[in-house]
């Protein structure tokens, strides 16, 4: 009963294809490329390489999690933990920084 | 009351759509790779906030060398395409194409971690260990961190090949492949957060 189930959904990895592990590779080669280029080219200016790479990060993030962790055929509960944990990293990160930030802000010397 | 528990138990159990061991093994390892994200977030949001940290010693720019780091990643995403060839072996139940996929993966993480260790080698050697300043501190630990993983991936990737081996494509070393799968890729997607955050913005 449970062997010929396992076909079905199971781990999420049995739909895989050669195509699609290609292109999520070729995606990443691109999305490492790119930023790495602009950050050793150093022709942008800081605020501009900062927004390039988060973007191209953010956007591999996306490609490796549809392309190998194959989020679009798992569980809707493993996207509701994957999206609460953006929520915690989101809250742990931004506000760390900001408020470390502005305390650095605060007490420099003026 | 105690009629109708006993006749709503069978029928509930059998319509229930997360019945699949396998669904839930993977879902149980989803939940602990989102742990471990909170992990990892916990060592960016540290680097971030100790980053400018220097205490006189060096920064990102006079310690890191982007062709290293650039190599370590290659190394990383091609071994995250080969894992997926391993899956894809797998799924076609072909146990010798699973082998050289895993051999290659297996190969590349290998490399990642050599590099990866000579870097930490070059950084201590030069005086510039955890110890000379909390950028440093932070960046040992996040990397680190990191590198520890991959190790212990690496290990998982030895003991699975040889359940493989030796027990051959049952249902459960089938699970325990896609589970190592996830948990690679998930390295994968860490790096790219350390290549960007921590070197390209470092330098």
């Amino acid at each position: 009963m449970v062997h010929e189930q396992s076909g079905e959904r199971g781990d999420g990895a049995e739909s895989a294809s050669l195509g699609s592990y290609l292109l999520g590779f070729a995606l990443s080669i691109v999305m490492t490329a790119v930023p790495f280029a602009l950050a050793i080219g150093q022709r942008l200016e800081r605020t501009a390489l900062v927004i390039s790479v988060v973007v191209f990060a953010v956007a591999q993030i996306f490609v490796q999690l549809f392309f190998f962790l194959h989020l679009n055929s798992s569980g809707k509960w493993n996207r509701a933990a994957l999206a609460y944990t953006a929520l915690l990293v989101f809250i742990l990160v931004g506000g760390s920084v900001w408020i470390m930030y502005h305390l650095n802000y605060n007490m420099m010397e003026r | 009351m105690a009629n109708g528990t006993v006749e709503l138990t069978p029928a509930g159990r059998d319509s229930h759509a997360g019945h699949d061991p396998a669904a839930t093994k993977v879902f149980g390892f989803w939940v602990y790779l989102m742990s471990d994200v909170i992990l990892f977030a916990t060592l960016f949001a540290t680097y971030a906030v100790l980053s400018r940290n220097y205490a006189g010693g060096p920064s990102g720019k006079q310690l890191f060398d982007l062709r290293t780091v650039l190599l370590e990643t290659a190394f990383l995403l091609t071994s995250s395409f080969t894992f997926g060839l391993a899956v894809l072996a797998r799924n076609a139940s072909r146990r010798d194409f699973l082998f050289i996929s895993l051999g290659f993966t297996f190969a590349l993480g290998i490399g990642f971690l050599g590099l990866e260790i000579s870097e930490f080698a070059r950084f201590v050697a030069a005086g510039d260990g955890p110890d000379r300043s909390a950028f440093i501190s932070a960046f040992f630990a996040l990397v680190g961190t990191h590198g520890l993983h991959v190790t212990v991936g690496l290990l998982w990737m030895v003991v699975l090949a040889w359940r493989i081996a030796t027990g051959g494509l049952s249902a459960a070393n089938r699970t325990r492949l896609a589970l190592l799968g996830l948990f690679w890729h998930f390295l994968d997607v860490v790096w790219i957060c350390v290549f960007s955050f921590v070197f390209l913005l470092g330098v």
